[in-house]
């Protein structure tokens, strides 16, 4: 049976509504965005999405738990380490079983090179779109060297399906503790360079500050979490406030700004990185010797009942819900994705700027599409 | 034979003398403009093809990486590829658009650069007209590329390019001030403004050194505002790849589209050129008043390869801005115009002024 | 608070609310009807201003349709979940939360995508991700079969 659309209240006369997707290059992603236009004013944004929709949830309800695993790489790609650890948390967390230490440690090394790496593609990406198109090929200049680390390690430079319920696929290689040392000297010195091409222009500034401003509350109601509400001022960091795995023995700061605008979204991330690497300095000379992987039975069947994990992605939170009836499959898998509750909020944020400030808000909100539609 | 390259014009007057000993005037006229003309347009499309490729190089070499290497040593051939590609490329016809008016644009836009480029003086006797109101023409002539970039995207009946046609007009409309008026403090030191008179009074130093703080004020508002004239750098808004496809020529394929992007590379040589003529002394050698040894080093290499080196220099600089730059939002990029640029250029013009009057130039 | 109040706040305010605790987080299940009361109250009363909605999913029961909430409060850092269901398969409808919290507009519109459940009071209530010229139905139901496109082992 089919619905009828409601009308969305956009084609009114006196608007001009233009079409910026599904293919163009600063949606990063197929994402179709209509826009009501007065002039150069935007009066309204209404993202259609779904053009990338592959029913992973469906799909996870007649898959083994190991499996799922493979298919959580694909939602949002540029964490995918983090979201293999969400699933694997959520299912560790069912049978109550604890892993060794040695593999709390990877995982949380693992964890924030993969958010060092995202947020350098989200840098990227941010330059190209706002016209300072070398940003884009500093940052994956860098960005190689963490892929290159992942490929020695876990056998895949983005797609890479490490963990499983219980620890790790393997052990890591030999050379990972020189290499990711190497790469953070490398990278001390470079990403002040980051902050000379962009964060200081006055060209940059102009665009972002005091554009596409969201309050501590609207954040909040909008469930903008990640680097996107941090700069609002909402704490929402889930290894700081529910925290898993070797993060409440870590020290790190969580970068929090009031003014809510683009430009703090920014620095949030900026900072963020700094952070990350501090963290993996506390974590990566000590790493204990052990087992890679806990003792699990051949077929993982989950006790019934229902479990919730909330990991910290690059964009947000990433919720897993799994409710199991107890068998190997599980009755119902859902992904709570960070990038679509960030992008309900595009329309507040958009409304009364123009065009050229809308492109520089969708990229400081930073989604990543197979994330929204999974 | 006679041909000084420190003097071209025994050359010009050679050619000159022989075609009219030989023939009536009246071929001999059509002989010599046919040379000229020939001339002119195989140095358009060299100089065309160059700036492409430099731009390629500049652009990967700021960016860590090598740029076009293979076809050809060192990607030389490369934009001659690029040519033959854009030549074989189907001419789209579009249904609604106006087709008198979406097939004059293009030519509007090359022939204004095309007459703009005949007045510059490339070295002592290469100087093609030379009106005695040599930059008032270059300034007029250049702004009737702007008619050429209204009519493309309008004819092209797409709101995209409808957008990109009506901001890239308010653009430059406005940005056409602050070059007219950055030229005109420079006219006043100068008290001429024939361009072979501007570049011979250069021979004992720059203008940029001679008329210092008033000259380099403006030699930098003029940067800014050429840049915005040429749709360039931190101002291309209205070609925005990122957010509006491709401005007001995403309906052009092929060769109407080769000339667009032609034109604005050339474009881009004739504000450099104008910039180096009239700031850095145009084919003239650096000299120093007064150091006669070194004046005569100076002197020693040929006032074309002065007038090259000096207008490749700033065209680099222009490339430079391009690649490291975000853009500039439109409402921003209009009131940098009129609430900055304006005043502090009018300003310039009467400090310039004052300066002269009192002689407190060298 | 902690969840033997949070459990005397909910039963004081709806009576029939059945509560079970899990290891995780307090489960209450709210009749459909009085949802969207309970979940104004604790999100206005001051001492569980629940203001964050984390998750919002819908699930199908073989006998009914059900959609469970995921809240917290950021100031006090306590988290519930409230449950609710209706039996009606032809034709579900249940109340929406947009009102309270915003980001429900988007997970409810992917609920209706999915299963089937209406919201009344949503200010826009589209699918969110299916085209449906191509699909019709409801895929995320136990009873949905679609013999090209869904593969079965």
């Amino acid at each position: 049976m089919t619905e009828e659309n409601k009308n969305s209240g956009l084609d009114k006369e006196e608007e001009y509504i233009i079409n910026i997707g599904p293919q163009h290059p600063s949606t990063h992603g197929v994402l179709r965005l209509v826009v009501s236009l007065k002039g150069e004013i935007v009066k309204s944004v209404e993202p259609h999405c779904g053009y990338i929709h592959r029913g992973i949830e469906k799909m996870c309800e007649k898959l083994t738990y190991p499996q799922i695993i493979h298919l959580t790489d694909r939602l949002d790609y540029l964490s995918a380490h983090i979201n293999n650890e969400a699933v694997c948390l959520c299912v560790e967390k069912a049978l109550e079983i604890e892993v060794p230490e040695r593999v709390k440690y990877i995982r949380a090394i693992l964890s924030e090179l993969t958010r060092i790496q995202s947020h350098e593609l989200w840098w990227c990406s941010f330059g190209m779109d706002m016209g300072a198109t070398t940003c884009y090929f500093y940052g994956l200049r860098d960005r190689e060297k963490v892929l290159d680390i992942f490929e020695e390690t876990c056998g895949g430079r983005m797609i890479v399906s490490y963990n499983t319920p219980g620890g790790l696929m393997n052990d890591i290689h030999p050379n990972f503790q020189k290499r990711v040392k190497e790469f953070l000297k490398h990278f001390r010195k470079k990403l002040p360079e980051y902050d000379q091409l962009l964060t200081g222009n006055v060209i940059m500034q102009e665009r972002t500050k005091n554009i596409g401003i969201i309050s501590r509350e609207d954040a909040i109601s909008y469930g903008v979490t990640g680097p996107s509400g941090r700069g609002s001022g909402f704490s929402c960091d889930v290894r700081k406030h529910h925290p898993y795995g070797i993060y409440d023995k870590v020290d790190f700061v969580e970068p929090l700004y009031k003014t809510g605008d683009t430009f703090s979204r920014y620095k949030v991330r900026m900072d963020e990185m700094w952070e990350s690497m501090k963290i993996i300095e506390q974590l990566i000379d000590n790493i204990p010797e052990g087992d890679y992987c806990a003792k699990m039975k051949p077929v993982i069947k989950l006790p019934e009942g229902e479990y919730y994990q909330r990991v910290e992605a690059a964009r947000g939170e990433l919720g897993v819900y799994i409710n199991s009836r107890g068998d190997k499959y599980p009755y119902r898998l859902k992904l709570r994705s960070p990038s679509l509750s960030n992008l309900s909020a595009l329309n507040l944020l958009a409304s009364g700027f123009k065009i050229a400030d809308l492109i520089a808000i969708g990229g400081s909100l930073d989604y990543v599409i197979p994330d929204i539609d999974r | 034979m006679p041909f000084n390259i420190y003097d071209f014009t025994s050359f010009t007057q050679w050619i000159d003398k022989s075609l009219y000993d030989s023939l009536s005037p009246l071929w001999a006229m059509i002989w010599e403009m046919t040379i000229i003309g020939v001339a002119f347009l195989l140095f358009y499309a060299v100089i065309g093809l160059f700036l492409v490729y430099a731009e390629r190089k500049v652009c990967a070499f700021m960016q860590c990486r090598i740029g076009p290497n293979r076809v050809g040593p060192y990607g030389i051939i490369q934009t001659i590829a690029d040519l033959f590609k854009l030549l074989m490329k189907e001419l789209i016809p579009i249904k609604n658009a106006d087709k008198f008016l979406f097939n004059l644009a293009p030519f509007i836009v090359i022939i204004t650069t095309f007459l703009a480029i005949a007045a510059i003086p490339f070295a002592k006797g290469l100087h093609a007209i030379d009106f005695n109101i040599g930059i008032f023409y270059i300034l007029a002539v250049s702004s009737m590329s702007v008619i050429g970039v209204l009519l493309a995207g309008w004819s092209s009946n797409n709101k995209y390019s409808l957008i990109g046609a009506m901001r890239s007009g308010a653009q430059i409309v406005s940005y056409e001030l602050s070059v007219g008026l950055s030229l005109i403090t420079i006219i006043v030191l100068a008290g001429s403004m024939q361009l072979s008179t501007i570049v011979e009074a250069q021979a004992d130093g720059w203008f940029i050194f001679k008329g210092h703080i008033p000259a380099i004020i403006a030699f930098i508002i003029y940067l800014i505002a050429a840049t915005a004239e040429t749709n360039r750098g931190p101002f291309d808004l209205a070609e925005a790849e990122s957010e509006l496809t491709a401005g007001y020529h995403t309906e052009y394929s092929g060769i109407k589209f080769a000339f667009f992007y032609l034109a604005e590379f050339i474009n881009m040589f004739i504000v450099a050129s104008i910039a180096a003529t009239v700031f850095w002394g145009g084919w003239m050698p650096f000299h120093i008043g007064g150091w006669e040894a070194f004046n005569n080093i100076m002197d020693y290499i040929p006032p074309f390869i002065w007038f090259f080196g000096k207008t490749f220099f700033i065209i680099f600089i222009i490339m430079w801005f391009k690649w490291t730059f975000p853009r500039l939002r439109i409402d921003q990029l209009l009131t940098l115009e009129w609430k900055y640029l304006l005043p502090i250029n009018l300003f310039n013009v009467l400090l310039m002024a004052f300066i002269v009057l009192m002689g407190w130039h060298f | 608070m902690e969840n033997s109040q949070l459990k005397e706040r909910i039963l004081s305010l709806v009576p029939e609310a059945e509560i079970v605790e899990t290891k995780q987080y307090l489960n209450a299940i709210i009749p459909k009807e009085k949802l969207h009361f309970l979940a104004k109250s604790l999100r206005e009363a001051e001492d569980t201003s629940f203001d964050y909605l984390f998750c919002l999913t819908g699930l199908d029961l073989m006998d009914s349709l059900e959609v469970i909430y995921h809240i917290e409060s950021t100031k006090y850092h306590h988290c519930i979940v409230l449950k609710t269901s209706t039996t009606d398969r032809e034709n579900p409808i249940l109340d929406s939360v947009t009102d309270i919290w915003h980001t429900a507009d988007y997970h409810e519109r992917e609920v209706f995508d999915f299963f089937g459940i209406k919201f009344n009071n949503h200010p826009d209530m589209r699918k969110l991700f299916l085209d449906e010229t191509r699909i019709e139905g409801f895929p995320f139901r136990k009873d949905y079969v679609d013999e090209i496109n869904i593969v079965e082992r």
